[in-house]
């Protein structure tokens, strides 16, 4: 029994716990699920200064930041107290490219080619760690969710925007895997 | 914030953070995986989540479901009119997503699994984010 929190689970069993978390949200407080909005709140409670969009009562999405910190516990005993030894068991086609681009590692959950802080010194490194991350936070924010908020949430919601969103995740998503990334890797 | 409500969102949260580390989707190599239509793990994982949604929100409406304090349950719609805003950040969130293989919540995941250098992402997005709250009134909405 306790070996099933060390294995990797399959997507027939993460999936569908995934899609609980609508409507638990919905039951515990009325909540919509979404992660990327406490990047807001981060803002309104560091930094509003004088811009509008930050000109609101962050404590408003506090629920929001509380769930965000269960998700770094839950990080922390899935990916640490409860780590799975083996490697990740990937596709041998996306092995076999991703070694053509030059990555080595394939023992964790990210190539330790790129994730450590010995490679943010590099161009590489400040790309895939810092850009990278830019471009998910403006991004997130301009489409008005992310993974969570929109592809999740908003299409079981049935929004036709949350589909425009998810073909926009897409769209980007293409063009950096096979015109962007074989040059910056 | 009363205490059961912070145990409450806090409980939902590892157990969602749990879950993103079990199921690999906290990991670059499965991101890289989707966008190359290798294998029907993501897809299959998202498909199901979304399944889930539609039944749960379906049920939720027509029986006018309430919450945990007896308040009914409203889901707010987003206005599918802003399309540009949806295509064009939603590009710009693919690009971020693809190459640092890692969307907004297994970036705090992996932060909590011991992978300290993800504070950067993590710093970097709350800085894009402030430049959209700055830059705002000048995008194409």
């Amino acid at each position: 029994m306790i070996d099933l929190l060390y294995q990797p689970w399959p997507w027939y069993v993460a999936g569908p716990i995934i899609g609980i978390m609508i409507p638990l949200l919905l039951i515990v407080g009325n909540k919509a699920f979404g992660i990327s909005s406490n990047f807001r709140h981060i803002c309104a409670a560091c930094a509003p200064a004088n811009v509008k969009f930050f000109q609101y009562d962050w404590k408003s999405g506090l629920w929001n930041l509380v769930l965000l910190l269960g998700v770094v516990i839950g990080g922390f005993l899935g990916g640490w107290v409860f780590a799975n030894p083996e490697p990740i068991d990937l596709s041998e086609s996306t092995v076999s490219s991703l070694q053509e681009l030059g990555i080595q590692d394939f023992t964790g959950f990210v190539p330790a080619d790129l994730f450590s802080w010995e490679v943010l010194a590099s161009p590489t490194g400040i790309i895939v760690l810092a850009i990278g991350g830019f471009l998910v936070g403006f991004g997130t924010r301009y489409a008005g969710g992310c993974t969570s908020g929109h592809a999740i949430s908003g299409l079981s919601n049935l929004q036709l925007a949350s589909l425009i969103a998810v073909i926009g995740f897409f769209i980007g998503g293409l063009l950096m895997t096979y015109v962007l990334l074989p040059i910056i890797l | 914030m009363k205490f059961s409500d912070f145990i409450l969102y806090l409980l939902s949260g590892i157990i969602f953070g749990f879950v993103l580390m079990k199921s690999e989707v906290v990991s670059w190599f499965r991101i890289q995986e989707m966008f190359r239509f290798d294998d029907i793990h993501m897809y299959g994982i998202i498909g199901l989540a979304v399944l889930v949604g539609v039944i749960s929100i379906q049920i939720i409406k027509r029986t006018g479901a309430k919450d945990r304090t007896g308040t009914p349950i409203s889901i707010e719609d987003k206005d599918p009119t802003q399309y540009k805003r949806y295509l064009i950040g939603g590009s710009l969130f693919g690009l971020g997503w693809a190459l640092l293989g890692a969307c907004p919540a297994p970036m705090f995941a992996l932060l909590g699994s011991g992978l300290t250098v993800m504070i950067v992402p993590i710093i970097t997005a709350i800085l894009g984010t402030y430049l959209y709250g700055v830059l705002r009134d000048r995008l194409p909405h």
